[in-house]
């Protein structure tokens, strides 16, 4: 049977593209007929998902038609409230106009009244370029509330991270540990390398509270208790070393484990490395200029000194008579009370399964020891005839990294996978260009206010990596410099920003008053902002004089959703269907392990009504603000549109580094770097709109401290030093900000209300301790923690308005233990009210026994504010389902007249969505069956929003009743 | 005698609904479609779908399995939904054996669905017949697609590749030596319906550690003993004669 459905009449087109249904990136092929979607499918020459596609993914279709979309841009009648959605259609001229006029005066007074905040918008080096450009630091993504301290943890350990960056090598893997894992972290690729690994024989165990997804075909599942992840990586070091389970000479070689400490604590240098009178240029890498005690000679020896074999342990005087130890001493010192026993205490794992989970991570690692016959020659000109590895592998997200502990939970992690000798070898974890990078990476902020200056750009990055305390973004009181606190004592290593602390911050005026807040493609009206009921007063909250706290709120997204409602200014994005885009290598690419992959979106369909992609909102309005990388000498824009800018825009006159890094020189010859290709974008079309380079097999492991790689990187201007990257083990960086807090370091100090912080949480070496916020907590009212994630067919808020992908979640459930259940006489079904010391929400209660009983969980974002992405009123979404962050606080308790301080990881500012403690108990049977709290839904149609078809779908693709 | 069928590897699925959504994209614009949804943007929004993900727990905390459970028509060898069809609207090729209901013969009395022991058919509420899995009739044979892509969607799309489509009759297919060599099984054999579709059940990989695995001569700490005694350190030699 052939399909019948198409006649001689109809035109179909097939079309490659990029999926943005996640922010996994996955090639799809999309076939239309007559101008409409038939079918999207998985490209199966596309490097990340072979062809594969995920529910979200295949149901495109229903997002590109949905009745949500905005198609004009809005702007809030005068006389409505924010959140009402009462909007009256204007034109792009106007918007543009309103935008340029207010702009301008920000920029001519105070650059930093405007802030730019994004959500999972895959377009950071652009949106990031533009806030640099303005001259405000108040910009950043999501990274903040997501995961920062995988990225930071990892980053200022061994140099790369999880998901973009890098990876567990699961093709070569025996042993595969995931920990903390909601279903969308990776999505395709990680359901792909899965079930290779189980069907060639692979051991996969799940550490999680919960059963779902992915943890559901592990080989073993071992609850924990959320939050206490740095105990068991505590313990797990504490019996590898016990036993002698480690890699020695990777340790040795490629680590900081040898390096010998100064431990004086009468010193001003105590806790930072001894190092030899060799003398090295500044720069941003890590001097080869340490000391190891060598076991022949029982002396003091620069680092790799020829011949010479340094003790891990024990503790020596220098010649100098500085007492020293080396870093893996002060390790085994630090975990020695961690034993799986106190562990067992604390996780709610037994003792004997944590030695098991110790036990098999080390002998696998070391009996099962891989050798490929790739030659490779590493830094210091040492020629390998062989790659080897230790094949046991991990995967971790959110769910470790969203504590307040998080940080140090995932440096010892970072250290686990260290010991084991798993870093950038064949069947551990592995990098993903451009990581690995220098620790840390050389990217800095401005390091006061004097960076930002009227119409001028900033005078560094928005966002960077502190090195050390004077690195920090302050004024000379110790004030933060940006809205967010992001690089202030409270939050030193806040690399990805503290977007959950924006509207809190501007509403209160503290560090100071805004004017302009321009949010992208974020639901900080729900489900991204934790506290939401009172986030949304504030987003509506008056001064005395009858004027907005927060003067000016312009909101660009494709879907009316909960946030768009609070807007000033509505501007109507495309959907990814419609738009050109791309994954570039200055933002988060989509390189694979053997070498850099970029990609990119070519519109498929033409955009709907009179929708604008983002990326041309920032080009006009970079042309019309006049920024200097947006305009030519005279003034004028200097780029037609977004492809334009795509294809000629350079880093820096000639640098031939730009967005895309295939088929750059004249001819497309080049690539990394190369003049710009006026045909860029017709090759990548050609070319399954993916550029991948596979780099020589013997550069693909050891990047860290391969020669070749390294240099390969250098010459292609991945990075300016082709240094190694020595893995931090111990992190004289955290000492260095401790050091600070002891009065003990030159320069910036920090205020004397923080100093016992900062010198609590700057320990070099990884330690756990209770969430910030439990500490806080009545734990005998609130004795169960309460967390969320993702379901694999559900990408956070965006997907209700599908028709298809809500049939699978209309609405959530908390899932709780029936032990748990029983004890408050909750049945499954009933009604009942969750409850912590911020809050309370009604919502329905599913039996499981898969999750561990001191848990409750659910879904997160399938709950709905009434009446937003266009739903019916009575959609379950708004009804039966939920959202738990009316429970969690963007803040901590504040204690007597001390500071507002953000519920975040005291390192990075990590907001710490699982930290929240609360109780259960029924509702009462007079209750409405119905969630609360409630939310109204626009009282008007919203101009240019399509009315719903109310009864029936039917979507037969080509028929024309959907162009 | 061909026997089409799918073979579902319970072992690698991880309930992702990739199947469901790809099933109803494929086939709501195609040979079958549309796939009508009731209140797609309203309350309790319920549309039909061919083929369905369920997911149940198996097992008391903490000695839980999480099941994921994709279901479709099984295509059964004696189907009992074509017998009882009064108009022969539902039948099963005898080609390929793939079970199919010819909607222009259907009346929609639901006796099929109320025959089928699996709960595989459901009732189109807005076009008021039967509809079903089709094992993508309308791809497999569809010499305009490349050979790679005659395939069910579900089978194209599912990222663990646990879903396998071939002939179950063939000795010497892909779903047959799964079936064989990975315990392949059937659904409520008891029923004698001879369900085509199979399914792999879950598999456990385990690590046995010795004791002496954990005690080595090449125990890297035997490295750390570094206390070598100085030449002129006391010794037995200094007091004793024997």
């Amino acid at each position: 049977m052939q399909d019948n459905t198409i006649t001689p009449d109809d035109h179909i087109e097939v079309k490659n593209t990029t999926c943005y249904m996640c922010a996994c990136r996955c090639g799809i092929r999309v076939t239309l007929k007559n101008g409409e979607v038939r079918y999207i499918q998985g490209n199966p020459e596309h490097p990340l998902n072979k062809g594969v596609l995920c529910a979200k993914g295949a149901s495109g279709i229903m997002k590109q038609y949905s009745p949500a979309r905005l198609t004009k841009p809005l702007l809030r009648k005068k006389e409505a409230d924010r959140g009402d959605s009462n909007f009256e259609e204007i034109s792009w001229d106007e918007a543009f106009s309103i935008l340029e006029t207010r702009l301008t005066k920000i920029r001519e007074t105070d650059p930093k009244k405007f802030c730019l905040f994004t959500g999972r918008d895959q377009m950071q080096a652009l949106t990031g370029l533009f806030a640099k450009q303005f001259g405000t630091p108040n910009y950043a993504a999501h990274g903040g509330f997501c995961s920062v301290n995988m990225a930071a943890g990892m980053i200022y350990t061994i140099g790369g991270s999880f998901w973009e960056f890098g990876g567990p090598d699961l093709d070569r893997s025996k042993l595969f540990i995931m920990i903390g894992t909601a279903e969308d972290h990776h999505s395709n690729p990680m359901k792909i390398a899965l079930s290779k690994f189980k069907r060639s024989g692979g051991r996969f165990i799940s550490i999680n509270p919960v059963r779902t997804g992915y943890s559901a075909i592990a080989d073993d599942w071992v609850p924990i208790r959320p939050g206490t992840d740095g105990a068991l990586m505590l313990a797990l070091i504490n019996e590898i070393i016990r036993l002698g389970l480690y890699d020695r000479e990777f340790l040795i070689n490629y680590t900081n484990s040898a390096e010998l400490v100064n431990i004086d604590q009468a010193s001003n240098t105590e806790g930072l490395f001894v190092r030899s009178n060799e003398t090295f240029e500044e720069g941003c890498y890590d001097p080869q200029n340490k000391l190891w005690w060598d076991r022949h000679t029982n002396t003091e020896v620069p680092t790799r000194t020829p011949g010479a074999d340094p003790y891990l342990l024990g503790e020596f005087e220098t010649s100098n008579s500085i007492p020293v130890k080396p870093a893996f001493q002060l390790l085994v010192d630090r975990v020695k009370e961690f034993t799986p026993a106190w562990a067992a205490e604390i996780t709610g794992i037994p003792e004997e399964t944590i030695k098991q989970l110790a036990h098999e991570m080390g002998i696998t690692a070391r009996d099962q020891k891989i050798e490929l016959p790739i030659p490779w020659t590493d830094t210091w000109g040492k020629e390998h005839d062989s790659v080897t590895g230790n094949p046991v592998s991990f995967h971790a997200m959110r769910g470790i990294a969203a504590h307040s502990n998080g940080f140090h939970t995932i440096r010892a992690l970072s250290i686990l996978m260290t010991l084991l000798g798993t870093i950038d070898r064949p069947g551990g974890f592995r990098h993903k260009a451009p990581f690995p990078r220098p620790i840390p990476p050389c990217a800095k902020t401005p390091k006061g206010p004097e960076g930002v200056q009227p119409n001028t750009p900033l005078a560094g990055m928005p966002l960077g990596w502190p090195a050390e305390p004077n690195d920090l973004f302050i004024d000379e009181e110790n004030n933060p410099v940006r809205i967010d606190k992001a690089f202030s004592w409270e939050f030193p290593l806040s690399v990805h920003g503290l977007m959950h602390n924006v509207i809190t911050n501007a509403w209160r005026g503290d560090p100071y008053k805004i004017d302009t807040l321009l949010i992208f493609m974020a639901n900080m009206a729900w489900n991204s902002s934790m506290n939401t009921s009172e986030i949304r007063k504030m987003l509506n909250d008056k001064d005395e004089n009858g004027e907005y706290k927060i003067p000016f709120i312009a909101v660009c997204d494709a879907f009316q959703s909960e946030t768009t409602a609070f807007a000033d200014l509505v501007l109507p994005d495309t959907t990814y269907l419609e738009r050109h885009d791309v994954m570039s290598m200055l933002d988060r690419p989509i390189s694979e392990f053997d070498g850099p992959v970029d990609s990119v979106r070519i519109p498929v369909l033409p955009p709907t009504g009179e929708c604008k992609p983002f990326q041309e909102v920032l080009i006009e309005l970079g042309g019309r603000l006049k920024l200097p990388k947006f305009v030519d000498e005279a003034g004028n824009p200097k780029y037609r549109n977004y492809p334009d800018f795509i294809t000629n825009y350079e880093t820096e006159p000639g640098s031939g580094i730009g967005f895309l890094a295939g088929w750059r020189g004249k001819g497309g010859e080049k690539f990394m770097r190369g003049e710009p290709n006026p045909q860029q974008w017709e090759m990548y079309e050609k070319n399954n709109c993916v550029f991948h380079y596979e780099l020589p097999r013997s550069y693909q492991y050891m990047r860290n401290f391969n020669q070749g790689y390294l240099e390969w990187a250098r010459h292609h201007r991945l990075t300016r030093y082709a240094e190694p990257i020595t893995i931090h083990v111990y992190s004289e960086i955290l000492q260095k900000f401790r050091l600070a807090a002891q009065g003990k370091l030159p320069g910036k100090q920090p205020p004397n209300h923080l100093r016992a912080r900062v010198e609590t949480f700057f320990d070099p070496l990884p330690f756990y301790h209770v969430p910030l916020e439990t500490e806080l907590t009545d734990t005998h009212k609130y004795p169960l923690n309460a967390i969320t994630q993702r379901p694999m067919a559900m990408y956070h808020s965006w997907d209700s308005q599908n028709a298809w992908l809500r049939q699978i979640h209309t609405h959530n459930y908390l899932h709780v233990n029936p032990k748990t259940a029983r004890a408050s006489e909750i049945n499954d079904g009933d009604w009942i009210w969750v409850e912590s010391m911020h809050g309370k929400v009604r919502c329905m209660c599913r039996y499981s026994e898969a999750v561990e009983p001191g848990t409750v969980w659910t879904w997160n974002a399938i709950g709905k504010a009434g009446g937003a992405w266009n739903l019916d009123k009575n959609a379950n979404e708004s009804q039966k389902g939920f959202l738990l962050n009316h429970l969690i606080a963007e803040e901590l308790p504040r204690t007597g007249n001390g500071p507002h301080l953000s519920n975040s990881d005291p390192v990075t500012g990590q907001a710490g969505w699982y930290d929240v403690k609360v109780q259960i108990y029924k509702a009462g049977d007079d209750e409405p069956e119905e969630t609360w709290p409630q939310f109204d839904g626009p009282k008007q149609s919203i101009p240019g929003v399509k009315p719903r078809k109310r009864k029936w779908l039917s979507y037969f693709a080509g028929k024309g009743e959907n162009k | 005698m061909t026997q089409l069928a799918l073979v579902i590897d319970l072992n690698v699925c991880v309930g992702c609904h990739a199947c469901v959504i790809s099933c109803k994209e494929w086939n709501t614009s195609g040979n079958a479609g549309s796939l009508s949804d009731l209140h797609p943007y309203g309350k309790d929004p319920t549309g039909t779908f061919f083929n369905r993900v369920q997911t149940f727990e198996v097992g008391e905390f903490p000695k839980t399995e999480t099941v994921h459970f994709p279901k479709s028509c099984l295509h059964c060898e004696d189907p009992p939904c074509v017998p009882v069809c009064p108009t022969g609207a539902s039948y099963k090729r005898e080609e390929d054996g793939i079970v199919l209901v010819d909607y222009d013969k259907c009346i929609g009395c639901k006796y099929c669905s109320w025959s089928c022991p699996y709960g595989a058919r459901e009732l189109d509420e807005k076009q008021k017949v039967m509809k079903k899995c089709t094992l993508c009739v309308d791809r497999i044979y569809d010499e305009a697609l490349p050979e790679s892509e005659r395939k069910p969607a579900c089978v194209m799309s599912c990222p663990p590749a646990a879903r396998l489509f071939g002939d179950i009759h063939d000795p010497e297919s892909d779903v047959s030596i799964a079936i064989r060599e990975a315990g392949g099984y059937q659904l409520m054999p008891e029923w004698g319906t001879q369900p085509a579709n199979h399914y792999l059940p879950r598999r456990k990989t385990r690590m046995t550690i010795h004791q002496d695995e954990l005690v080595r001569a090449d125990n890297p700490l035997n490295k750390e003993h570094y206390a070598e005694p100085e030449f002129d350190d006391p010794s037995l030699d200094d007091v004793t004669s024997w």
